[in-house]
């Protein structure tokens, strides 16, 4: 994890940094392009080894995704579906190599109470620094795309890093320096946006009518983005969220301490409560979801009386 | 490959069958992507599994394994029908026009002298009808009934659309839409490039599979072309340099012939190896293999290898049978013929068919030497591992040594790609605790076994103690050592004959090109191939030059392509009868009134006219072969049969079981299985996350892979309830194994001859060794033939039953 004082940050968790300029075009953006790649894991190999991350040797349980999801080690993990095309009759193995989607505007971050344990550069990518993180596990809960896992040995929170310190010295991500058919590609977010254009004539006029690229607009748009040959099904992708957005409990969360700052009276009793839910398991049912949004609610109204 | 993996960027069309070049060449098949991604080149896949390959291809089709023949022979009437062949190259470049003997034919499933006793043919009806002046006798218009193209015609007649379907359980539809896709790549602008790899060597027809596709290549004119060729992806990193290098049992290196038994001298060697050529004019290359020959007789023996002696040519071994192949040596070993067996970088224990054989074996030797840098199962065949390895130590008497070798990235030496190009390596670290170098130990080995022959004498110590042996430490010979010796010296000054004061080839220097060989002992040469790649300009397989005059994909000045450099072979017929590039677009040589000049070291003499020389130097008629004469066992045109063990009987010719001309031994014979115990037609193949048996070592990859499993279809897991992810029992006539089932969509039954027949996968790379889980591999349930060739084992199709078990441990 990079140190918090060897490059630019545009936002930090829980603190009122701002940045003095944002410097946009220096935004980075990993592409993945689906149609090229062929689930070789080379990704998933060089995630282990650059980051130094060992995980356990599994079993198999019937598919090819090994592990069986993300884990505090597993940063990125290639999920197949296969999928029967209703309009062409044709087989379609789906391969997405899933991880951190380092939003433009991060749910994690904007979660995280614990300061500078979750910053995003101005480069635009996520990251998060270890000995700041405090393993509530809020980040589980502000990430629309169910990304970051607490380590049951030391219990902080871990992702994809975007290779940050490999990109501060001007590498590309371990991930894609490894991919063998340049299905990963890196790059300033304008250069990717570009290249993935000359994708997507390609994929057309291969019969793939709706290709598109992923960069959802409800998270701000992302620093890892896809090309797709179904972009009008991305859920099709082991579930790529149609329209990923941040819950409102984190964003009324983040109101909360926009506006009254962390000494709020409200706070312990949030905390208490946001910490219970999350850091149980990873995904927060619908029902405890809104009973949490009603508590905030109630806290905040309470903390506007202070 | 005939042409390289840096070429595949020029094609306009690629077809993967027989390998799955997206799941075991991940990294070459960048240059799929490449061409898809800049050329707009589609990727055709035929598979009986949807592959990882076919995620990513434009069109799939499926099929049963071992029906390829069929599927092509099927292709190529189709193009004759629809009149999608390159007319001008076939007629000028193949033997399309040339006539075949009376009395050839082709009936039932057999060619002409088929003796069923010993399972072989009197290939002598198999022959071109020759003139009066000894060249073969030609029909320009090809309207003659005993022309090749005319048998060809007649042969594949049988293989309609309905046929092929009916064998390969490939749908018409899509089966006539792929014919469609290849016979487009007929016009002169267009290339289709074949790449395959196990999944058409590993059968009991393997060396035909590959050559029906060739000979559609040929019809379609995309043979020596930029983006055409037939292109082996080789299964080792230096597996090509293995074959190369001559580490057959039948041939020396540089593809020379191991004497047999009846060849008794020098001469009588040579005699059936003269090449007259056959056309007017043609080269016929192997006129010089007396040169080669020689000069690799002088490399071995040095000064005892004397013009007297016939060059030491009675030290060579001479084979009284056929071969050595595994497959003879292992039921060798079987009858008790065998005491030791040196096994270097070689686990046969999971890479031969018929594991339980293997192991009994293995088990009647009196020594077995392991080299590998890895602990391999072969080294513990012996040790009880319940499941995994049911045997009892105390009854297996074998000394096992187990010799601790380095590794690629621990030594310095060259690998050979699927590209034929020698790349020099470095070591990357030093090799860990005792490990050696396989050099080393091999020349610890003589070392002591010269010595022993020095005191002690023997039976025939003459090999042993006379061979050259001209190291700067005899006890370590070093890669820049023997890649000299292989690229080949000059032993004594040659003159020129008009002027003796012209030297012509220096003592001591190295030998820049093969052409340069001699057969008089003045020049020395371990493999003629590799001439050209250490000169007196130095070490040419280290040259990293990414320069590509003409954006052609060559890369002329990387590495060292064998031979003479050359990038893609038989690059003469890239260009049409009078020289010029067939396609200007795609020009690799052409003819400038005097000379062959271009992008490529061209494929012929330099000053060879083009109407006077063909393109197919090798060949002593200078064309390629539609028809291969006597040259292959089991018949010059391929046809369609079974796998030994086949769901199905061969639908043309009902009476015969598997290949007809490849050899099986009685007792492998009596253990095939049949459909009515084991129902399924089963397969074996790698994964992408494993390297053979090596990488279960490495814990990353046993993470991303980590257990044995088998893949069937979900209409065959919904038959037998079996549940995803649960276990299973796979049986053959030869053995057990328990495996996870994946079952997916991507593996569909198919209805051949009107039965739905259930294809299974079984994937290799686990053992009882490393860091992954315990587990099988799929040899121990595969037959125990071979291709009627090369003897390469059936691994891509036999018989098996599945069951829902509830594992290893309590089943």
């Amino acid at each position: 994890m990079a140190g918090l004082q060897s490059q630019d940050f545009a936002r930090i968790s829980a603190t009122n940094f701002r940045p003095p300029d944002v410097r946009h075009d220096f935004e980075v953006a990993k592409l993945i392009d689906v149609s090229k790649c062929i689930g070789c894991k080379a990704c998933q190999s060089a995630c282990l080894e650059w980051n130094n991350l060992r995980e356990e040797v599994g079993i198999n349980r019937g598919v090819y995704d090994n592990p069986h999801d993300l884990t505090p080690n597993t940063w990125t993990l290639m999920r197949f579906t296969e999928w029967e095309n209703p309009q062409s009759g044709n087989l379609e193995w789906l391969i997405r190599k899933d991880g951190c989607m380092h939003c433009a505007d991060p749910g994690c971050l904007k979660a995280c109470p614990s300061p500078g344990a979750i910053v995003q550069y101005n480069n635009g990518i996520v990251d998060f620094v270890s000995e700041h993180c405090i393993g509530c596990g809020y980040c589980v809960k502000g990430c629309p795309f169910n990304i970051p896992r607490i380590s049951q040995a030391d219990h902080k929170a871990y992702k994809c890093t975007l290779c940050s310190d490999r990109v501060s010295v001007g590498q590309a991500p371990a991930c894609a320096k490894a991919c063998p058919t340049g299905a990963i590609v890196f790059g300033t977010k304008k250069a990717m946006l570009d290249y993935a254009q000359t994708r997507l004539t390609d994929l057309k006029s291969r019969g793939f009518k709706n290709a598109g690229i992923y960069d959802p607009p409800g998270v701000g748009g992302t620093h890892v983005m896809y090309v797709l040959q179904h972009a009008d099904q991305p859920q099709l992708y082991a579930g790529l969220p149609q329209n990923p957005r941040i819950s409102q409990v984190v964003e009324l969360w983040k109101g909360l301490t926009k506006y009254a700052g962390m000494a709020a009276v409200g706070f312990a009793a949030a905390f208490a409560f946001v910490h219970a839910t999350v850091a149980r398991r990873n995904d927060v049912s619908r029902a405890e979801d809104r009973e949490a949004e009603h508590l905030i609610d109630e806290e905040a109204a309470r903390g506007r009386k202070a | 490959m005939t042409n390289s993996w840096t070429d595949i960027k020029n094609t306009d069309l690629v077809i993967i069958m027989g390998g799955n070049a997206a799941e075991a060449h991940p990294c070459g098949f960048k240059w799929v992507t490449e061409a898809k991604a800049q050329r707009g080149a589609k990727l055709i896949v035929v598979d009986p599994r949807f592959t990882r390959s076919a995620a990513v291809a434009d069109f799939y089709a499926p099929i049963r394994q071992g029906t390829d023949i069929a599927f092509l022979l099927g292709v190529i009437r189709y193009c004759i029908e629809n009149d999608k062949v390159q007319h001008d190259y076939m007629r000028a470049f193949t033997n399309a026009p040339y006539l075949v003997k009376e009395g050839f034919s082709y009936q039932d499933g057999l060619f002409s002298g088929y003796d069923e006793a010993k399972r072989d043919y009197d290939r002598s009806s198999w022959e071109y009808e020759l003139g009066p002046d000894g060249y073969v006798q030609v029909d320009e218009t090809l309207q003659h009934p005993r022309s090749v193209y005319q048998l060809l015609k007649k042969h594949v007649a049988a293989y309609t659309p309905e046929m092929v379907e009916r064998i390969c359980g490939t749908p018409k539809d899509k089966y006539l839409a792929i014919c469609k896709m290849i016979s487009e790549c007929s016009a002169r602008d267009k290339t289709m490039t074949s790449m395959y790899a196990l999944g058409w060597t590993q059968h009991s027809k393997g060396a035909q599979n590959i050559r029906t596709m060739a000979m559609v290549q040929l019809l379609l004119g995309n043979i020596g072309v930029r983006g055409g060729g037939m292109n082996a992806l080789r299964g080792h990193s230096n597996i090509q340099g293995l074959t190369d290098i001559g580490l057959m049992s039948d041939l020396i290196p540089g593809y020379l012939a191991i004497p047999k038994d009846r060849e008794v001298d020098f001469s009588t060697y040579m005699s059936t190896r003269g090449f007259k050529p056959l056309r007017p004019n043609q080269m016929s290359y192997w006129q010089n293999y007396r040169k080669f020959m020689v000069s690799f007789l002088k490399s071995m023996w040095g000064p005892a290898a004397t013009a007297e002696n016939d060059f030491a040519y009675q030290w060579l071994p001479k084979l009284d049978v056929a071969g050595y192949d595994m497959l003879r040596t292992f039921d060798l070993m079987h009858q008790g013929k065998v005491n030791g067996y040196f096994c270097q970088g070689f686990n046969p224990l999971l890479s031969a068919p018929n594991r339980g054989k293997i192991t009994a074996s293995l088990s009647k030797l009196k020594f077995l030497v392991v080299m590998d840098p890895l602990q391999t199962e072969t080294s513990r065949f012996w040790k009880d591992e319940g499941v995994h390895n049911d045997v009892k130590p105390e009854s297996i008497q074998t000394e096992v040594f187990e010799l601790p070798t380095t590794c690629f990235a621990e030594d310095e030496g060259s690998l050979v790609s699927s590209s034929r190009w020698l790349q020099w390596h470095w070591p990357g670290q030093e090799p860990p605790g005792e490990a050696k170098t396989d050099a080393w130990i091999m020349a610890q080995l003589h070392m002591r076994l010269r010595e022993l022959y020095r005191k002690e004498g023997g039976a025939f110590p003459d090999p042993i103690v006379n061979l050259h042996w001209p190291y700067r430490d005899p006890q370590d010979p070093q890669p820049d050592e023997v890649a000299k010796e292989l690229n080949g010296y000059v032993v004594s000054t040659v003159t020129d004959p008009a002027d003796p004061n012209k030297v012509l080839l220096e003592k001591g220097k190295q030998v820049e090109s093969f052409g340069l060989l001699r057969d008089d002992g003045s020049t020395a040469c371990g493999c003629w191939i590799y001439t050209g790649s250490w000169t007196e300009r130095g070490n040419m397989m280290a040259r990293r030059d990414t320069s590509d005059p003409g954006n052609t994909g060559a890369y002329s000045n990387w590495a060292f392509s064998w031979p003479a450099n050359r990038r893609i072979l038989y690059n003469r017929a890239s260009a049409d009868l009078d020289g010029k590039p067939w396609d200007p677009k795609r020009k690799l040589i052409e003819w400038n009134g005097t000379a062959w000049t271009g992008y490529d070291v061209p494929d012929i003499a330099p000053t060879a006219k083009p109407r006077d020389v063909g393109p197919f130097i090798m060949n002593p008629e200078g064309s390629a072969r539609l028809f291969s004469r006597g040259l292959m066992r089991d018949g010059p045109f391929p046809a369609h049969y079974e796998p030994f063990e086949s769901p199905v009987v061969n639908v043309l010719a009902p009476k015969i079981r598997g290949n007809p001309a490849a050899r099986i031994f009685k007792d492998d014979l009596a253990a095939l299985g049949t459909s009515d115990k084991f129902p399924y037609a089963a397969t074996s193949y790698r994964l992408t996350e494993h390297f053979h048996f090596w990488t279960k070592h490495v814990w990353v990859n046993a993470v991303l892979q980590p257990e044995f499993f088998v893949e069937i279809s979900e209409q065959l897991a919904a038959e037998k309830n079996i549940q995803k992810g649960g276990w299973v029992k796979v049986s053959s006539n030869r053995g057990t194994v328990y495996a996870k089932a994946v079952v997916t969509k991507r593996i569909k039954p198919l209805i051949c001859d009107g039965k739905t027949i259930h294809v299974v996968g079984i994937p290799l790379h686990w053992g009882f060794t490393g860091a992954a889980r315990k587990g099988f591999g799929p040899n121990s349930l595969t037959p125990f033939v071979g291709d009627a060739n090369t003897d390469t084992p059936e691994f891509k199709a036999f018989l098996v039953n599945v069951e829902p078990s509830n594992g290893p441990a309590v089943s």
